[in-house]
């Protein structure tokens, strides 16, 4: 229970950030919460590595010629981007950070299962980063992020197998950390804390831990084959011998369909915490969310072959793939009926992190929708390789998982370092964003519509129009995403201290203090309520 | 009971009990990545076989069968060793580990061993895919896949002994050091789930690969 | 504790089955079965596997979940191996060249 004086927005004397000094405090830190800003750290510097990339693609695309970059030196920038931008940011994002922070928290635990395998996950996962920026400052890799073969494996002269090398190490920095949310979420739940009284961010945790255990091995062992045949001639891919360089294809897509799923699950989470907290009212439909985010992890598995379908699979393999790719739309729209069903009639306060979150709904359902059309056969046949690919999957990468991640950000940011950010300035950002997003982005369906094909760097002279909109729309955007950078650190050294439960909203996150105590509780919280149990308003805010 | 033996569970535990139930749920899901790893080359392996029967056949009776028998046995051998090694350590008695746990790694550095002979003798009679590659008679060409496969297949397991081996070795030193007692063998129990792990997977590897239509 | 010490007898005679299941299997791999060949390879190997998994990794005698584990990553294995194949095995139905 929080005390009157930490309702009133005193830092108590002793949390997990001042116990103890030092730069070793922190780099042989077990704290999974120290351990989560590690990450965060990490995950930043990646982020604008693969953003200065794109920076370059789209002062490229400003004209048609391709006078900027040469062809070659351009398939390296839109690679690395990817590279960086989807294993080294998005797929360590929100379960890294935030999910590192909250799962003990939110589950009433003292820390998770494997504390020193969470803090070797840390380091497993800057290894894989420094073997990619190795290869970063020696010219990159050009293959695109999916590693095609026979071309990554027999024909491209660039650092494939350092690249290579780094993505499948950070891959077991994931496989580690879905395993050690897994078993903490199994064994260490706080008593009376049953399966369905978690929060949602939980449920979608777990489900992204499932992808994380069972499809990365298969990313790892198809680099590991990619290197083998580059490095001893182990020619599995090779069509010398017999070898099909579809198999590559099915066995990267079999890890890399469901990442998207990793990468967009824990959005999907954060906003089933957000919308109950700024609507003050009970999620609609709970246990159709939480069976949503299984079925998603499942679904999203039997999925991959829509990537292949001008690949040269059999037409039959592509009709099934394409039957199941529209199954899988449904557990997504289920959620956003469902959050769209919880503002109903709710309290509705236009905080930033709520901001976030509406706007990932929108964005979401753009980006699934228009997945929906490409796993339409002779849909996909016209735009496949084009820049409606790009702009489907910017919709939901970017306009979903980056702003789910920033919107969770902003909602535990009190939690995690105690200081309250400036009110405005977030807010003004996040439209900012928004606006950004779409400038950049919507003329991309138009572009790939009109049948701008992608990974190019020059185009006809009649795309210029869409695409100096889309540049002038990454600068927007860009701006967006400096000004948290700016106002974050800001709220470290001159915030207001936050209150334990800032929001007023319910979880067990917001019963301990801001920052939490290194144990995260004084005493093992026993949950005997159903989550998400919102008061009406006129009560006061923290009030359970 | 030394006093290097362990009579409390980590912080973040609220019994033995429950950091016991905890490490063999880990090992378990760490097993489960594990057959998804190999299971990527099990794929490749199934369609290739399913593409080219007859060139999977000429390769397979390449292999030495009965070496291959002979080291399904020692693995098989080596599990009892270890589950036994782990029965051990349940009692808490000290004698069983450091008798079973270097006869394990022995019969481990043997089933190494004589893949190492094998591996010599293909590459002696020009099996190893490449530019040497040589195997006469029809579909020369896919039989190089199945060895590219063979050479994939039992090179991952191979790596997985070794690290077992050396997960071993860290384990006689423990145990040398009285750190395991009846109520704390976590270390040993999971050590044993990877090693048996290891022997299910050559005990799919070895009919997929020596035994490959060998009849007629 | 709940910590279940199986007999040493049990282990023999596991161990005794694993030899002998593994005679048989090479044994009968010399046997013209025709298609059965196969499944008799993988029924026998995944016999022994089940054994193994039973009584050495204690399976038989542990929590539930142990088996929804080990079920859940055989069944995404046969997906990967599955769906994979639909593409391989419907090659060249249609007659249509690449596809």
């Amino acid at each position: 229970m929080t005390t009157a004086t930490e309702q009133a927005g005193e830092t108590p004397r002793t949390h997990y950030l001042n116990v103890n000094y030092g730069i070793r405090s922190w780099l042989l830190t077990t704290d999974h919460k120290r351990i989560g800003i590690l990450y965060l750290i990490s995950v930043t510097l990646f982020f604008a590595l693969g953003g200065v990339m794109a920076v370059l693609i789209r002062l490229e695309l400003a004209t048609p010629q391709g006078d900027l970059f040469q062809a070659d030196q351009y398939n390296r920038l839109f690679t690395m981007h990817g590279i960086l931008m989807i294993f080294f940011f998005l797929i360590p994002s929100i379960p890294a950070v935030l999910g590192n922070f909250l799962v003990p928290i939110m589950i009433g635990a003292r820390d998770l299962a494997f504390p020193r395998l969470n803090l070797l996950s840390w380091y497993i996962f800057n290894i894989g980063g420094l073997f990619t920026f190795w290869a970063l400052l020696h010219g990159g890799v050009d293959t695109g992020w999916t590693f095609y073969t026979p071309y990554s494996s027999t024909y491209s002269g660039t650092h494939v197998i350092a690249v290579a090398l780094g993505i499948f190490i950070a891959g077991f920095s994931s496989i580690l950390t879905g395993l050690n949310f897994v078993v903490t979420i199994h064994r260490m739940r706080a008593p009376g804390l049953t399966w369905f009284r978690l929060p949602l961010f939980i449920w979608s945790m777990y489900a992204t831990s499932l992808i994380f255990i069972l499809g990365t091995p298969v990313l790892a062992v198809t680099l590991l084959l990619l290197g083998a045949e580059r490095l001893f001639h182990i020619g599995i891919f090779d069509p010398a011998i017999g070898g099909d360089p579809l198999l590559f294809q099915h066995l990267f897509w079999f890890y890399s369909h469901p990442a998207v799923y990793i990468m967009v699950l824990p959005a999907m989470g954060v906003v089933s915490e957000i919308i109950p907290a700024f609507a003050r009212k009970k999620i609609f439909g709970y246990r159709f969310i939480a069976y949503a985010s299984v079925a998603l992890a499942v679904l999203g598995f039997l999925v991959w072959g829509h990537h292949m379908f001008v690949a040269g699979q059999s037409i039959y393999a592509a009709t099934v793939f394409s039957v199941l790719s529209m199954l899988v739309a449904v557990p997504s729209a289920v959620k956003v009926f469902n959050w769209t069903a919880t503002l109903y009639k709710g309290s509705i306060s236009w905080e930033t992190p709520m901001l976030y979150v509406l706007g990932f709904i929108g964005l979401f359902t753009m980006g699934g929708l228009t997945g929906v059309m490409l796993a339409t056969l002779g849909i996909d046949l016209h735009v496949h390789d084009t820049y409606f690919i790009v702009a489907h999957f910017h919709y939901i990468m970017v306009g979903g998982a980056i702003m789910g991640y920033l919107g969770g950000l902003h909602y535990w940011w009190p939690k995690i370092t105690g200081k309250l950010y400036p009110k405005v300035w977030s807010r003004i950002a996040a439209v900012v964003v928004f606006i950004g997003f779409n400038v950049t982005f919507f003329p991309q369906f138009i572009l790939g519509y009109l049948g701008m094909p992608r990974r190019y760097h020059s185009y006809p002279p009649e795309f210029q129009v869409l695409n100096v909109m889309s540049s002038a729309g990454a600068t927007i955007l860009g701006v967006g995403y400096v000004i948290p950078l700016i106002y974050f650190f800001w709220s470290m050294r001159y915030g207001k201290d936050a209150a334990s439960n800032p929001w007023g909203a319910v979880g067990l996150e917001w019963e301990t203090t801001s920052p939490p105590p290194t144990d995260n509780f004084e005493t093992t919280p026993v949950v005997t309520s159903e989550p998400y149990h919102y008061t009406r308003p006129a009560e006061a805010p923290g009030v359970l | 009971m030394s006093s290097d033996a362990i009579s409390l569970p980590a912080h973040q535990f609220d019994s033995l009990e429950q950091q016991r139930e905890v490490a063999s749920l880990g090992m378990w899901v760490f097993l489960a990545t594990e057959i998804m790893f190999f299971g990527g080359l099990f794929a490749a392996y199934t369609i290739y076989r399913v593409s080219y029967p007859l060139a999977f056949i000429a390769a397979s009776r390449q292999l030495d069968v009965t070496l291959g028998t002979l080291n399904t046995a020692v693995l098989i051998l080596s599990s009892l060793t270890m589950a036994l090694a782990v029965r051990g350590a349940q009692q808490g008695k000290r004698a069983p580990m450091l008798a079973f746990l270097p006869l394990t790694m022995i019969l481990g550095a043997v089933f190494l061993g004589v893949k190492a002979f094998e591996y010599h003798h293909k590459w002696v009679e020009h099996l190893v895919p490449g530019a040497g590659f040589l195997l006469p008679g029809a579909d020369a060409r896919h039989a190089q896949m199945f060895f590219c496969l063979y050479f994939a297949m039992t090179g991952l397991h191979a790596l997985h002994m070794i690290i077992g081996l050396g997960i071993l070795t860290v384990m006689l030193a423990m145990a040398w050091r009285g750190r395991f007692t009846s109520t704390y063998h976590n270390p040993m129990e999971v050590s044993g789930l990877y090693w048996h792990f290891v022997d299910i997977v050559w005990i799919f590897l070895f009919p997929l690969l020596y035994l490959v239509g060998r009849h007629g | 504790m709940s910590v279940h010490v199986v007999p040493v007898r049990t282990y023999l005679l596991v161990f005794a089955a694993l030899l002998l299941l593994t005679a048989t299997t090479t044994s009968v791999a010399f046997v013209d079965l025709g298609p059965f060949n196969n499944f008799a390879a993988l029924g026998i190997a995944g016999v022994k596997a089940a054994l193994v998994v039973l009584y050495f990794m204690h399976v038989r005698y542990g929590t539930r979940i142990t088996p929804l584990v080990l079920a859940a990553s055989a069944f995404w294995l046969l997906l990967l191996i599955g769906l994979s194949l639909a593409d391989y095995a419907t090659r060249g139905w249609l007659g249509v060249p690449g596809k």
